[in-house]
């Protein structure tokens, strides 16, 4: 039973949080990033970066922890094992640690700068355009490392089809 | 030289290119 819980309803529950992270993550590079350039021509900006992109980024950043948190449950005492490259983990090792560095990137480049744009924390509009320019660069990074690392997160659950 | 990351399919191309490459590393370290 506590097996069923914090392996299968934790996994259930990392994949959903997982899809609200990534969902996220594939809408604001697919989809806001141009809308804002589109907006910005015809002065309706705002409305995103006041209405939608701060819901957008709350569920973002929370669903990343989540999603991080519910891996390591799930992984439990192969924690070591998958971040360590152990043979019988390698798979899922290089997906956490790809994970890892995607959830790093939320909450240490793309949240704090995201900041500065929205006007959460003051800051001038050279350290705006600064920040705007590292926090497209970290959010296309994890877009780029969200290939492999779900690649290698199916891989991890099914590794003799894989290899 | 452009960096990929400034387009949208740039930056989906080099993931398909890091997937082939650490695919590949896996396979090796496994010696599948």
């Amino acid at each position: 039973m506590e097996e069923f819980i914090v392996v299968g309803i934790g996994r259930w529950l990392h994949i959903m949080s997982g899809v609200m992270w990534i969902g996220l993550l594939y809408y604001f590079n697919f989809v806001q990033a141009d809308a804002m350039k589109a907006a910005g021509a015809d002065g309706t900006a705002a409305g995103i970066s006041k209405h939608v992109a701060p819901r957008a980024l709350f569920y973002f950043r929370w669903a990343a922890l989540a999603t991080w948190l519910l891996g390591a449950m799930v992984l439990g005492p192969n924690f070591l094992n998958a971040f360590l490259f152990h043979k019988s983990h390698i798979a899922i090792g290089v997906g956490a640690w790809l994970g890892t560095i995607m959830f790093i990137n939320v909450w240490g480049l793309i949240w704090p700068n995201q900041k500065k744009i929205l006007g959460i924390v003051a800051a001038s509009d050279e350290e705006k355009a600064k920040a705007r320019r590292i926090a497209f660069l970290a959010s296309r990074t994890n877009t780029m490392l969200s290939v492999p690392m779900l690649f290698f997160m199916s891989a991890g659950a099914h590794s003799g089809l894989y290899f | 030289m452009k960096n990929p990351l400034d387009s949208l399919w740039g930056t989906v191309i080099s993931g398909l290119v890091l997937t082939a490459i650490l695919y590949y590393v896996v396979k090796l370290a496994l010696g599948a």
